[in-house]
């Protein structure tokens, strides 16, 4: 019963910890979750998980690096950021409310395609290029900037586009990419 | 058949274009397999006995550095193709090219898991924030100027600002040449001098303040020390004329270290 109160507990804790922001950027390093919750935060995670998935909501997990193959180790799962994401897809009716145009969804999938065609790596001007085929030059980069500011993508010094925080946080790249391929134009 | 020289010119050149290549395929993102590595290994190569100048052998590490990098990007490459992430660049741009609005949206909705994030005033930091507000102090009163007295202008002399050591009695360029003048009239018939015999006087603090002094005859080219390092004896050997340093091709710093004991030593050996 003791220990029943305590995950309980921890577990309140945790949804504290992942849905209210406290840093500039959301989510929760894996170190500072096994400081406030202990070393068992894994298995609270998990916990919340299953409690979640009742409200289409889930503990998503970005690793820093590749997403290991076997199981993670502890010390891959410190350096992790942790999440609460949409489990499932939303409708586009449901996007509207969100604020995005059908155009910046659009041209938003042209350049993350784009990116991950390119080994994860693009440059700024034939994104822009592909983009002004269906936007008005005025707007590719005002759309660029914005996907950039929200941190789905990021541009180094020599103008290359890559794959941002966001990106890996929400997006599911493989299914982003056969679907693309898998519908008929 | 060409000279060494025009030999030596080319190959910088060469190996700079390869640099150059590979800079452009690291920075831009280029196909690594558009270059041909067996070609500029063999370039590497061809050049490498002709090296003989530390920045030639330099460009040389440069070189291979920057194509151990395009290898690492084509290792990559292969990898990355191999996973199941790996699609055709232009394939995919195609179908994006064809696809509507409409469509490219409803595929990005269904990969899309977006983040969810609450941002939450609590009554902790509503405490916190009108703390803070309570101690803040109004903006005219953190806005303040700076106060200042104001007094009349005057003048002051030199004695005063020696006096209040702004300034010293000599000038620093004045007591370098007086010291070169003494050291020129204590020299014997060798024309040197030992350095403990030069620099030491009645007190400790006199002996290093001409110590001081003579490292700067030396470093301005006033005077040059001679080391006997058998006997660890010091000489100073004034130059007649001011010999600048600049010129010459091998100057070294030589620390010479004074203290208290050895002060004490010379001037019972001077009694003595």
């Amino acid at each position: 019963m003791k220990k029943k109160a305590l995950y309980a507990s921890k577990i309140k804790r945790a949804a504290h910890l992942l849905f209210f922001r406290r840093h500039r950027k959301p989510g929760v390093k894996g170190w500072e979750l096994r400081k406030r919750l202990g070393a068992d935060y894994p298995k609270v995670l998990g916990i919340l998980d299953s409690f979640l998935e009742k409200l289409d909501l889930q503990v998503k997990t970005v690793f820093e690096e590749e997403k290991p193959r076997e199981k993670p180790s502890l010390e891959e799962l410190d350096k992790a950021r942790f999440y609460i994401t949409l489990r499932g897809g939303i409708t586009p009716k449901e996007t509207k409310m969100m604020g995005w145009r059908i155009d910046d969804i659009a041209g938003l999938v042209i350049t993350l395609s784009s990116i991950i065609s390119k080994k994860g790596l693009a440059p700024r001007s034939e994104v822009e290029q592909l983009l002004r085929d269906k936007l008005p030059g005025w707007r590719v980069d005002i759309n660029l900037n914005r996907y950039i500011k929200s941190g789905y993508i990021a541009e180094d010094e020599n103008g290359q586009l890559y794959l941002d925080w966001r990106t890996r946080a929400e997006i599911d790249e493989g299914t982003l990419i056969k679907l693309l391929l898998g519908t008929e134009d | 058949m060409a000279s060494k020289k025009e030999r030596t010119r080319r190959g910088r050149d060469e190996l700079q274009r390869v640099i150059d290549m590979c800079k452009s395929v690291e920075e831009r993102g280029l196909d690594p397999f558009l270059l041909n590595i067996e070609d500029i290994i063999t370039i590497i190569r061809e050049y490498f006995p002709e090296w003989e100048l530390p920045e030639d052998l330099c460009l040389d590490a440069e070189t291979v550095h920057h194509l151990a990098s395009v290898i690492k990007m084509q290792s990559e490459w292969v990898r990355h193709r191999s996973t199941s992430l790996y699609t055709d660049p232009f394939l995919l741009e195609e179908k994006t090219r064809r696809l509507s609005r409409e469509q490219l949206a409803t595929i990005f909705l269904k990969s899309w898991h977006p983040i969810v994030e609450l941002e939450q005033i609590s009554p902790h930091s509503l405490t916190q924030a009108i703390q803070y507000w309570k101690e803040l102090l109004p903006i005219n009163e953190r806005w303040q100027k700076t106060s200042y007295t104001e007094t009349e202008m005057g003048f002051t002399s030199r004695k005063e600002l020696i006096n209040q050591k702004i300034l010293s009695e000599q000038m620093f360029s004045e007591e370098l040449e007086a010291l070169w003048r003494e050291l020129l009239q204590k020299v014997d018939e060798t024309e040197k001098i030992k350095y403990w015999n030069f620099i030491g006087s009645s007190t400790f603090e006199e002996s290093v303040r001409r110590a001081y002094l003579t490292s700067f005859l030396v470093t301005y080219g006033y005077a040059t020390l001679e080391i006997n390092r058998l006997e660890e004896e010091i000489f100073i050997k004034p130059h007649k004329k001011l010999v600048p340093l600049a010129g010459k091709k091998q100057v070294v710093s030589v620390p010479v270290p004074i203290n208290f004991d050895d002060w004490i030593k010379w001037k019972e050996g001077r009694m003595n």
